[in-house]
């Protein structure tokens, strides 16, 4: 949704999910590289990595796609 | 759930790391950054209270489900599954799929057409101030003593979950909630419980998909379930047969009537919380399209309830047990079943994001009965009782301070229901004993034109005193439980759904013959509220991918297909 003048919502999702998962790639990383004392079960899927990687990707793509910026050039 | 978890003496279940708080606190300062941001387009009674009614088909549509998504339904679906077995999943289903097509279908046109602003409003236009007054109060005391009871269980959440002082998680999700709802209004109400609606879904996700591979797939996930328990958990429909056939002691007329036909189209199409959300759609095609896009998402909500009960039945080392049981022996119960799943397979970051999303969940049901609250006491009983007169500024002022009052009364709840537990039960009671007949209510005003104000009011006085007067029955005789839900071995849930289904009927009976007894109105005057009077405009120039109807028919064929694949 987005009214005159107006930053759309899927703007704040992407904001959301590209910060959440450059945090959750960030983290998983380092646990790639220094393995915890207490690994979760099926930590050898390294789900941090690939999750996180898919909410930035999702995330970027959102914040592209729905960018204030790009609404006002296209208007 | 809730006395088991405040009497549990466990330590927090999960511990977070760094970045685990910073995605806690990002997420908090984000839904107040939106807060703050809306404000300036609040400025007119109609943007504050209906968002300008410009929302789109799928904003509408995702927040009118999100609003119903809290935390502790995710946590008590995911425990019910635990206990029960996939039978939970009726709750995601034939509780609430049909009800929001017909919401959509059938519903809509009339709520929308009509231009009312509440559930209540559209009471005072069909049926007159009387019955307007009795739903609107009804509403607005147990709306608000809910958000108290909600924003109670989320701070023991957070005690047990995390070891969070609940005074801390009290004010500091009631201070938040109360700024970004006052300050926006419902256009942040629904911008939020759409952000957390994706939040629930990034935080939860992962858990199925890992489980299911941990127990190598479906089929296996069965062949362990029917070893750890046994295999009629796994099965929707064909243990219904009898009251003792299933995990559940409930038989499928319950599930059927009770549930499917009465709880769920009298929640779904009458609650105010959720039919709010669905008002603010930009227009009728839109506000049709809304309930049937939630549907649609519904139909997935128990792959992030009811699949972690179940692969907690399948997979943990430990045996969950009841409340009683947990607390003396110091084991986990039930309720514990997500906080469980997602500390056995997320690790830093990913642990935040669940947390995240619980709390989202939370969140955006508080925010829900807040600014349903909000709109109902400022049009239906300030507007209509107390300042009849009052300008649209005067509205929206009023509708701040209800918002910061809604607030301030769910936080004083949650510190009575803190010091005397028991009254959680009675609240939650109560608020169960307008919803069917309300139901009745509108369904009949909706459908039946020769339906009067007199009979209107009177079936929904006697359905609401007729379910309370079932509820004391079996509070002072247990022995009524054969009577009001057809066997003594029903249990609570059944005995819900067999109240609710009588409390319709008499509900009905009463609007029938009050209003074959009473003058009806003019046709004139029902235009644009009653089936058969009111112009509904054509879609038949609209293209079939485009009409509500089509989407109807598809979401109503994978409902199907899920009922018979899981039967």
């Amino acid at each position: 949704m987005r009214t005159a003048g107006s930053i759309s919502i899927w703007f704040f999702i992407g904001v959301s999910l590209l910060v959440n998962g450059l945090l959750i790639l960030g983290a998983g990383l380092y646990e790639w590289r220094v393995t915890p004392q207490n690994p979760v079960v099926l930590f050898h899927l390294h789900a941090g990595i690939w999750w996180g990687a898919l909410l930035t990707a999702v995330g970027g793509l959102y914040c592209v796609h729905f960018s204030p910026r790009r609404k006002e050039r296209a208007q | 759930m809730i006395h088991a978890l405040a009497l549990l003496a466990t330590p927090r279940l999960v511990h977070l790391s760094a970045v685990d708080l910073v995605i806690v606190v990002f997420y908090f300062a984000l839904v107040l950054a939106i807060g703050f941001y809306l404000k300036r387009q609040a400025n007119t009674s109609e943007d504050y209270f209906l968002a300008g009614r410009e929302m789109t088909a799928w904003i509408a549509g995702l927040s009118f489900l999100s609003a119903n998504l809290g935390a502790l339904e995710l946590m008590g679906w995911a425990a019910a599954s635990y206990q029960y077995g996939i039978l939970a999943a009726h709750w995601y289903w034939i509780g609430a799929v049909p009800a929001m097509l017909f919401l959509g279908i059938v519903m809509m046109p009339f709520y929308y057409i009509s231009k009312t602003h509440s559930v209540p409003g559209y009471l005072k236009l069909r049926f007159g101030e009387s019955s307007r007054t009795l739903s609107a109060v009804s509403f607005a005391l147990m709306t608000v003593l809910m958000s108290g009871i909600n924003m109670y269980s989320m701070a023991l959440v957070m005690k047990v979950v995390l070891g969070w002082n609940i005074h801390f998680s009290i004010w500091v999700s009631s201070i938040t909630v109360a700024v970004y709802v006052a300050l926006g209004g419902l256009r942040s109400a629904i911008f939020n419980e759409v952000l957390q609606f994706i939040l629930i879904w990034a935080g939860s996700l992962l858990i199925p998909i890992l489980g299911l591979i941990e127990a190598r797939g479906w089929s296996n996930l069965k062949l362990q379930i029917a070893r750890n328990a046994s295999a009629e958990y796994t099965h929707l429909w064909s243990t219904l047969g009898s009251f003792s056939g299933n995990p559940m002691g409930i038989h499928w007329t319950g599930i059927v009537f009770g549930l499917g036909a009465v709880i769920s189209f009298g929640y779904w199409t009458t609650d105010f919380l959720v039919v709010q959300r669905v008002l603010s759609a930009k227009d009728l095609r839109a506000a049709k399209m809304a309930p049937i896009i939630g549907a649609a998402f519904k139909m997935f909500v128990p792959f992030i309830v009811i699949v972690p009960g179940l692969l907690a039945l399948a997979i943990l080392p430990i045996k969950l047990t009841g409340e009683g049981a947990a607390i003396a022996t110091g084991g986990h119960s039930y309720n514990e079943v997500l906080p469980l799943m997602l500390a056995r397979y997320c690790g830093p970051g990913l642990l935040g994001l669940g947390i995240t999303a619980l709390m989202a969940g939370f969140m955006s049901g508080m925010a829900g009965n807040v600014s349903a609250f909000s709109t109902v006491w400022t049009y239906d009983i300030y507007g209509a009782l107390l300042h009849k007169n009052a300008t649209d500024a005067e509205y929206v002022r009023m509708g701040r301070w209800c918002t910061v009052l809604g607030v301030l009364i769910s936080v004083v709840t949650a510190y009575i229901v803190m010091q005397f537990l028991s009254i959680m039960d009675y609240v939650q009671a109560l608020f169960s004993f307008f919803i069917a007949p309300l139901f009745g209510t509108v369904l009949l005003g909706m459908l039946w034109k020769r339906a009067t104000p007199a009979g209107g009011f009177w079936g929904l006085f006697a359905g609401t005193l007729s379910s309370i007067g079932m509820w004391a029955w079996v509070k002072v005789d247990p022995g009524a439980l054969a009577y009001v839900a057809l066997s003594s071995q029903a249990r609570d849930m059944a005995e819900n759904m067999y109240r609710a289904l009588w409390s319709f009927l008499v509900c009905v009976v009463v609007t029938v013959t009050v209003s074959l007894l009473t003058q009806p109105k003019p046709d004139a005057e029902l235009k644009g509220l009653v089936y058969g009077v009111t112009e509904i405009p054509s879609e038949q120039d609209v293209p079939l991918i485009h009409r509500p109807a089509f989407w109807a028919v598809i979401v109503g064929m994978i409902f199907v297909g899920l009922n018979l694949y899981f039967w």
